[in-house]
C-alpha cells in the first residue's frame, strides 16, 4: 500500500501509442491495395478467361467467373493447338525451350563462376583489361550482333564439318554412318552458344564479386596447404557460393526462357522455343480467336519462371545482398 | 649453428611502388623471429613472400637451404597461421586439419595419426567435429595453429595471430605460444605490431620500417641500445624522451645544463662534437632516496600526474622540455610540485641529430 501511495504522484509520460487505424496508415495500405489489385487484374482475367468456353466468352463479360469450368482449353494448348503443320500444341516449344535452357544454364554458369574465380583470385597480367573488355560486352546492344552471329554460326558449322571430315572414311570402313554437314546456324546447339555467350558478361560480373568478397586469407591458407587452382574451386569456393549460384540460376532461367529475338532468329519452326510457338499460336490469323486457349498458353509459358522465382525467393535476396556487402 | 631460412637481396615491387628493397635477413635454425613494425612497414609482405604467396621481383629466398625462391607455398615446407584465422568454414575442425594432408595424398591412417598428435598437443579434441562458426576466437586460433602443425614443417609463419582476440585470451595464448616454442623448437617467424608480443616471444626481434630492416637484434639489444630514433622511439611505452642538444667533448650540453656521459658505451668510441639527441626511458629515471646514488641529478616541475595503479606516470618539464617520468605506483606527487630526479648516462641512448644513429 505504501508503494501505491509513493506512486501516486507520478503520471504516465511519453507519446501516445500510435493507432492502427491512423489516417497515415489508410493511405498507406489503401494505395497499396489499390496498385497490387492493378497488377494482378490482368492475371486474374487470365485465369477466369482460360477456364471459360468459347460461347461464354462470347457473352462478353470479361471479369466474371467462368459460369462452367472448363480445362479443354489448357488440354488444347498444351497439346493440340497448331503453328504452321504441327498440331502438338505448346508441348513441343515446351521440351524445345528444355533442351535449349539446360545445357545453356550449365554451360554459362559453370564458364563464368571459373571465369569470376580466376579474375578474383589469380589475378594475372592483363586480367583488369580483360574484365573491363568483358564487362563492355554487357553494353552493347543485341541487334548490332545479331547478322554477325548468323554468319559466325554458318561459318563456324562448316568448320566443324571440315574439321571433322577427316574422320569419314574411317567411319565408312568401320561400317558406321559419317559425319553429315553440321549445322550450327538453326539448331538448338547453335542457340545454346548465343545464349552462353551473351549470359557471360553479367555472370561474370557477379561471381567475380562473389569471389572478390570470400577473405584473401583464406585463398592464401588453402594455397599453403597445397590445393591447386580447381582444389580451392570446388572444395573452399564453390561450397560458399550457393547463394550466388541461385541468383545466377534465376537470371538465366528467367533470361533463357523468356527470350523471343534469338529463339526466332537462330532456330527453325519445328524446333521453335515456347515464347516462339506461343506467338505463333496467339497471333495466328486463321480461323477464330480462341481467347480462352491463347490465355492458357501464356499461363503456361510464364509458368517456369514463376515457380522459379517462388522456389527460390529468400536465396535470391541473400545472394544479391551477398554479393553487394563487398565487391 | 645452420639457418633456417635464408633472405638474400630480396626486392618486391607493386608497379611503381618498392615495398621491400635489397632485404637481407638470416633466421637462425630453431629461432623465435619477430618482425615487428607499424602498419604499412612492409612486415606481413615479407612474410607473405617467404610464404610463396607473392612474387619477388628480384633476389632469393632459400629455406633449409634449397633455393625456393620460386617454389609452391605448399613445396616450401613452410605452415602459416593468419589474422582473421582462415579456416574453411564448411568443414569441421578435423576436415580443416586434414585438407593440406589430403592434398597431399598422405595414407588415410597417417592423416588420422598426424591430426590426432596436434589436437592433443594444442587441447582441441573434443572440437574436432564442430564447424569453425561454433568455436570462440581462440579455439579458432587454436585450430589455424593446429593446421599449420600438422604439416609437420620446419617453419611456422604467423601473421599477426592475437590481433583479432580479446586482451586477455592474447595474454593467455602469448604464453601458449611461447611453450609450443620451447616443446617444438620449430623455426618461427612472427609478424606483429605489438611491442609486448615481440619483447615476450622473440629470440630477435627485426624492426621494419619503409621496407626495410632498422634493427635486428635480441629484445634486450632493441630496448637498451636501439640503433637509431625510430627504433628508440618505436620500442617502450610510454615513448622514450628526446632531448635536443649538443655532445661537446664527452658530455651531452643542453642549454645552460651539461650531462657528462660517464659510463655510456659509445658504439665506436667517442665521437666528435655534434649536433645530437639524448633519449632517456621514463622508466629509467630514479626518484626518492635513490636519486643521491645517481650521477646526474635534477630538479623537474611536475606537470601532470597519471596513477595507472601499477605505476604513476609523471608529465614533468626539466627546464623548458617536456620530460615524462614513469614512477612506482604508490608514489605520491602533485601536480605543481618539484621533484628530484636522478639519471644514469650508462643507459640513456645517443644519436646523431643528422643521421638519426646511434653514436
Amino acid at each position: 500500500m505504501a508503494d501505491l501511495n509513493a506512486n501516486a504522484g507520478v503520471v504516465p509520460q511519453g507519446p501516445k501509442p500510435k493507432k492502427r487505424l491512423s489516417r497515415g496508415n489508410i493511405f498507406l495500405y489503401g494505395t497499396l491495395i489499390v496498385v497490387s489489385l492493378y497488377y494482378l487484374l490482368p492475371l486474374y482475367v487470365m485465369m477466369v478467361t482460360s477456364l471459360k468456353g468459347m460461347p461464354e466468352i462470347r457473352m462478353g463479360n470479361v471479369f466474371g467467373p467462368p459460369l462452367e469450368i472448363t480445362y479443354q482449353p489448357w488440354v488444347k494448348a498444351w497439346s493440340e493447338a497448331c503453328t504452321g503443320i504441327n498440331c502438338d500444341g505448346l508441348s513441343r516449344g515446351f521440351w524445345n525451350s528444355v533442351w535449349i535452357l539446360v545445357p545453356s544454364l550449365v554451360l554459362s554458369i559453370s564458364i563464368a563462376s571459373v571465369n569470376g574465380y580466376a579474375l578474383a583470385n589469380w589475378k594475372f597480367k592483363g586480367s583488369e583489361t580483360f574484365f573491363t573488355v568483358l564487362i563492355i560486352g554487357a553494353f552493347i546492344p543485341y541487334q548490332t550482333m545479331l547478322y554477325p552471329l548468323v554468319i559466325m554460326l554458318r561459318e563456324s558449322g562448316d568448320g566443324i564439318t571440315w574439321l571433322v571430315s577427316w574422320m569419314n572414311p574411317i567411319l565408312e570402313a568401320l561400317g558406321m554412318e559419317p559425319f553429315g554437314r553440321i549445322r550450327l546456324m538453326g539448331s538448338l546447339s547453335g542457340l545454346v552458344i548465343v545464349h552462353s555467350i551473351f549470359g557471360m558478361p553479367i555472370l561474370t560480373l557477379l561471381f567475380r564479386n562473389y569471389f572478390a568478397s570470400v577473405p584473401e586469407e583464406l585463398f592464401k591458407a588453402a594455397r599453403v596447404d597445397g590445393a591447386g587452382f580447381w582444389t580451392i574451386y570446388f572444395k573452399i569456393m564453390l561450397p560458399m557460393a550457393l547463394p550466388i549460384f541461385v541468383v545466377a540460376i534465376i537470371l538465366q532461367v528467367t533470361g533463357i526462357w523468356n527470350d523471343f529475338l534469338f529463339g526466332v532468329i537462330y532456330t527453325k519452326p519445328n524446333i521453335y522455343p515456347m515464347t516462339v510457338q506461343l506467338n505463333n499460336i496467339v497471333n495466328s490469323v486463321q480461323g477464330v480467336k480462341e481467347y480462352n486457349v491463347n490465355m492458357a498458353a501464356t499461363l503456361l509459358t510464364g509458368l517456369v519462371p514463376l515457380v522459379i522465382y517462388f522456389a527460390s525467393g529468400k536465396l535470391f535476396v541473400r545472394g544479391i545482398a551477398a554479393g553487394a556487402v563487398k565487391g | 649453428m645452420s639457418y633456417s631460412v635464408e633472405i638474400k637481396k630480396l626486392d618486391l615491387a607493386f608497379g611503381a611502388v618498392k615495398v621491400l628493397q635489397e632485404l637481407d635477413l638470416n633466421i637462425h635454425e630453431g629461432e623465435f623471429l619477430v618482425l615487428l613494425g607499424s602498419s604499412g612497414c612492409g612486415k606481413s609482405t615479407l612474410l607473405n613472400c617467404i610464404a610463396g604467396l607473392l612474387e619477388v621481383t628480384d633476389g632469393q629466398i632459400h629455406i633449409k637451404g634449397q633455393n625456393v625462391t620460386w617454389a609452391e607455398p605448399s613445396e616450401r615446407g613452410i605452415g602459416m597461421v593468419f589474422q582473421s584465422y582462415a579456416l574453411y568454414p564448411q568443414m569441421t575442425v578435423r576436415g580443416n586439419l586434414s585438407f593440406g594432408l589430403k592434398n597431399a595424398k598422405l595414407p588415410k591412417a597417417e592423416i588420422e595419426e598426424r591430426v590426432a598428435r596436434a589436437a592433443g598437443i594444442l587441447q582441441i579434441e573434443a572440437l574436432l567435429d564442430r564447424k569453425p562458426g561454433a568455436l570462440s576466437g581462440g579455439q579458432r586460433q587454436r585450430v589455424a595453429i593446429g593446421r599449420a602443425l600438422v604439416r609437420d614443417v620446419d617453419v611456422f609463419l604467423f601473421d599477426e595471430p592475437l590481433s583479432n582476440l580479446d586482451a586477455k585470451l592474447r595474454v593467455d595464448l602469448r604464453v601458449e605460444l611461447k611453450r609450443l616454442h620451447n616443446q617444438l623448437q620449430n623455426t618461427m617467424i612472427y609478424v606483429t605490431h605489438d611491442q609486448v608480443e615481440a619483447m615476450t616471444l622473440a629470440d630477435r626481434i627485426a624492426v621494419m620500417k619503409g621496407g626495410a630492416i632498422m634493427q635486428l637484434g635480441s629484445p634486450d639489444e632493441i630496448y637498451n641500445r636501439p640503433r637509431n630514433l625510430y627504433v628508440a622511439d618505436f620500442i617502450g611505452s610510454p615513448s622514450m624522451n628526446f632531448l635536443e642538444g649538443q655532445f661537446a667533448d664527452g658530455s651531452f650540453r643542453i642549454d645552460d645544463m651539461a650531462m657528462p656521459m660517464t659510463g655510456y658505451e659509445y658504439v665506436e668510441g667517442q665521437p666528435s662534437n655534434r649536433a645530437a639527441v639524448i633519449g632517456i626511458r621514463p622508466e629509467h629515471v630514479v626518484t626518492g632516496e635513490l636519486v643521491g646514488n645517481a650521477p646526474l641529478q635534477y630538479t623537474v616541475d611536475v606537470d601532470l600526474v597519471e596513477p595507472m595503479g601499477s605505476d604513476t606516470l609523471i608529465y614533468a618539464k626539466l627546464g623548458q622540455h617536456g620530460f615524462r617520468i614513469r614512477m612506482d605506483g604508490q608514489a605520491i606527487v602533485k601536480a605543481g610540485e618539484a621533484l628530484a630526479i636522478g639519471i644514469d648516462p650508462a643507459r640513456a641512448s645517443l644519436f646523431d641529430k643528422a643521421s638519426e644513429n646511434r653514436i
